[in-house]
This record gives C-alpha cells, structure tokens and sequence, in this order.
C-alpha cells in the first residue's frame, strides 16, 4: 500500500488513521519560523462520517486506504443482505445493513446507487439523489380540502418509505423523492 | 483558484492583481529608501552557496553545478555577517531565499527577505527599528497603535498560565492533551513548545500593533547570543520576533560572534539531521573563518515580505501578492 506524507495530503485522498480510513477535507501548514513545522488537517472518517481535525508533525506518513467508489446496480435484498452488481464487469457483491443504513428505504431493484468499497467490501450506499418510487398507499386527497393551502398527506412507497405527499397524489402514482432530504419533489 | 488548488499546467496567469503588484513594488522602494537614510547599504548576497543551512527545520534545495553541488540560500545571512566582519558596517539585503517543503497559505517556497545588520546595536534597539518600518510599511492602509514587547515567559504565562522556561514535561503534556493534540506524536521538549506557540499562543499576537516577542529558550538561540541564568532568571536567547495579526514577520537576533560556540551549534544541528534521516549540511567554513577573525558586536534580522505586504493589502494568502506563486512557476 502507498505511503503518503504530510505535503502530499491533498484534499480528497484517503488515508488510514487507528485502523479507520480517512478521506482528507484540508490540510493546513503551520510553522514558526524557526521550529517544527506542523500540518493541521481537517479530515473525514469514511466509516463513522465524523470530521476530525488533528495536527501532525510535517513529514509525518499515513498509509493509503484501499477505498472505491463505484456505481452498481441494486439487485434485491435476501433478508439479511443487500445484494449489488457492476453494471460493466456483472461482478456481484453484498453488503451488510450497516453499510446501507437509513438508504435502504430508497433502494428499488435495479436501480443504481453508489458504493464506497474498503479493501473490496461496501462500507457506504448512497442512493442516487433522486429516485422515482410508486406510491403503494395513501389516503384519497378530500375535495374541498385545498383550504387548508398546501396541504399534504402520508403516502406509503413501494420500497416501505414513508413520505409526506400534496393532496393531489393518489395510489399508483409514482413519484420523484429527494434521497438527501426525504421530502417529495415531484409526480413523475 | 483556492488555495492549495494544483494550477493545471496551462493556467498560465498570474495570482496577483497588477494593483496588488504595484503596491508590492512601492513597498520594496520604500523599505530600501528607509534603510538607505539611516546609513545601511545594500549589497547582493550569492543565492547558490557551497554552504548550506545545518538547522534541522530547514530544507535547503540543492542545485548540481559544474564543480559540485550547490545550495540556494534559505537566508543570506552568513555572507551578509561576512560583510560585517570585513568591517563594511551596517548593510543590508533584499533577496529571494528558498526553504523546500514550505507551502501554505503563508509559506512559499521561494520568497522574499528583507535582511539587515546593525553593528554595535543588540537586539533590544534593532527590535524598535523593526517595528518602526513595519508600521511605516503597513501605515497608509492599517493604521497600528504603539508597539509593545512581550517576553516569550510572559506570552506563555499571559495566554496558557504556563512557565515555557521551567514547567515540567508533564505540564507541558496535560496543556497539549488538554488542547486535544494527539500524544502520539512524539515531540521533543522545544516541538511541544513550538506546537503551542504556533497553534495557540503566536495567532493571538500583534492585534492591532506590532507585538515583538523575545528573550526565547536558551534551546531555541539558532544563531543568537545566550545569555546565561543570573538571580534566578533562566538563560535566554537575545532573540525576538515581530508580530502583526497573529502572523510572524521578522525573526532577529543579538548575534553570536563566538565561533568556538557556533560550531557547536553547527554540529549539533547535524547530529540533530542525522538523528532524523535528513541529510548532513555543508558548514560554511568561511563564515566561521569569519566569526574567527572577529564579528563587531551587532544584531541583525530577517524579515519577510511578502507576508507584510500581504498585510498591507488586507490579502489573506501570499499567492495574492506573489505574480506566480509555486503552483504556477
């Protein structure tokens, strides 16, 4: 694995610190004139999301991390696994619920996502940000409800998230959901 | 382009606005014409030296020359005390320097320093002189109160409650851990003191006024005369530097003319170097040949800039008052 020191921490590259992979945001240097000269770096754990700033001494060295990110294409999930494939190499891989977390509700078989693969196993999945899901229940919008001004009503997605709807919308509409925020953008 | 952004290799443009270059260029007129009244002269110093700079935090970069390696100077103070030596008097220089590795929003590689030498002066009279062209330099923009001095001792107790001179390792180590640095990193005495100073205690300087900072650890003298523990008060460096909004301008010494002592310090830089891996530097057997011969008493300082005129026009990074900074030579 490739070894990188301070100067050539640029935004972007990840790099291994306590046995988590990093991805580098900023990378200050620091130095009085006459002196150690240090590196105050703002950086990412890719496993927890948490921002750390931590200062090393210049010419300090952190190991590459072994990190991909790749769109696949979700295939279904077993129960217990998710399951993805490469869209060119048809390479299939799974990835545990941790690595989906809160984006599971927004996978519907066959579309793509984004992985981040760490040492060839998915840590992330994100969902494209925006996806157009079928609406499997929601309650008839009431005529003379539009009073209430833009009003909005539960409706149930085919893939089991929840999101809040205009009145307008009905079963067996699909509709177009931002992934980011949760919230309905458009029918489609 | 933000900074740190890599310049494509076509970006050829420069980073300066031509007002920020011709402010530059006042600036420099007016630092000559400011040491050219008060008697300094101005000499050309060489770049490329058979020497280079043992100090353990520098990296010289290295030019193979028909004859033998060479290095470009990070600073031209040993042919400047040359001068000195040969009895030229008070003279100064204004060269580009180089310190490899040196890159950051306030670090560049290849920079500008204002360097002089006042003979029979120590650094207690030369840090007035410093404060006086700084603020003439920054006057028609940033308009600074009086500056003030502050011992290194008092800007550590003032700001960390903490003696830099005599707490032990262990105080040092819970301010560090207290401040979340990591205890991995394995820092030496004068590295933990460094961290502290330029992470909290030197950001806080120079606000509104220039702040010059002195008397530092005997440990931390580079080329500075030490003088020796008496009533209780530990051996300092005669050393200062010069601060503006928390940024350090000028480093400047009471000089030591010992040249049994600086070849001491010479050597024990390198031991230093070769302790961490870094290379052996060269002596500069003719600067201490000089020292040898007999160095007047005098001070001398080095100041940078383009970090003062940064300042001046209110820029954040050098690349704003620098035509082609590294990521576009």
């Amino acid at each position: 694995m490739a070894v990188y020191s301070t100067n050539e921490w640029k935004g972007g590259l990840k790099v291994m610190l306590d046995g988590d992979p990093y991805s580098i945001m900023e990378n200050e240097y620091v130095k009085p004139g006459k002196g150690q000269a240090f590196n105050r770096v703002r950086m990412r754990n890719l496993k927890t999301g948490r921002v750390l700033e931590r200062t090393f001494k210049s010419g300090d060295t952190l190991e590459s991390a072994d990190i991909v990110e790749a769109e696949y294409q979700f295939l279904y999930n077993d129960g217990t696994f998710f399951h993805f494939m490469h869209p060119e190499t048809f390479e299939q891989i799974a990835a545990n619920p941790s690595a989906v977390g809160e984006g599971a509700k927004w996978l519907k078989e066959n579309d793509n996502c984004n992985l981040l693969l760490w040492n060839g196993v998915p840590m992330a999945v994100t969902p494209q940000p925006h996806v157009i899901l079928k609406v499997t229940r929601c309650d008839p919008g009431v005529k003379g409800d539009t009073a209430r001004g833009g009003g909005d009503k539960p409706a149930l997605l085919e893939t089991g998230a929840e999101v809040r709807v205009p009145l307008f919308v009905n079963e067996g509409d699909s509709v177009r959901v931002d992934t980011r925020t949760g919230e309905y953008v458009s029918r489609a | 382009m933000a900074f740190g952004a890599m310049a494509s290799d076509t970006d050829w443009r420069p980073t300066a606005t031509r007002e920020a270059l011709a402010a530059r260029a006042a600036m420099l007129a007016q630092a000559r014409a400011f040491l050219v009244e008060r008697g300094a002269v101005e000499v050309e110093t060489p770049a490329l030296s058979s020497a280079a700079a043992p100090d353990p935090h520098l990296t010289s970069l290295a030019v193979d020359a028909p004859g033998g390696r060479r290095y470009l100077h990070t600073s031209p103070e040993y042919p400047l005390k040359r001068l000195v030596a040969a009895g030229f008097g008070d003279c100064f220089a204004l060269a580009k320097v180089w310190r490899g590795g040196e890159l950051g929003p306030r670090h560049q590689p290849e920079f500008t320093m204002l360097e002089w030498y006042r003979v029979g002066w120590d650094h207690r009279r030369l840090m007035v002189e410093v404060a006086e062209l700084i603020a003439a330099l920054l006057a028609p923009r940033r308009a600074l109160a009086a500056p003030e001095v502050v011992t290194y001792r008092d800007a550590f107790r003032q700001r960390l409650g903490l003696d830099p001179h005599n707490a032990p390792e262990l105080g040092l180590d819970a301010l560090l851990a207290g401040a979340g640095f990591d205890a991995q990193l394995e820092l030496d005495r004068d590295a933990k003191l460094d961290l502290l100073a330029s992470h909290l205690v030197y950001p806080q300087l120079g606000q509104g006024r220039v702040t010059l900072l002195s008397e530092f650890p005997a440990s931390q003298c580079a080329l500075a005369r030490v003088r020796p523990a008496r009533d209780g008060e530990p051996a300092v460096a005669e050393r200062f530097e010069a601060f503006v909004a928390g940024i350090e301008l000028a480093n400047g010494y009471h000089e030591l003319a010992d040249p049994v002592e600086q070849r001491t310090r010479f050597e024990r830089a390198n031991e230093l170097r070769r302790a961490r891996g870094l290379p052996e530097s060269p002596l500069d057997e003719r600067f201490l040949a000089a020292l040898a011969s007999g160095l007047p008493d005098c001070a001398g300082v080095a100041l940078g800039v383009d970090r003062v005129v940064m300042l001046a026009l209110g820029a954040v990074t050098l690349d704003e008052v620098v035509a082609f900074p590294w990521t576009r030579a």
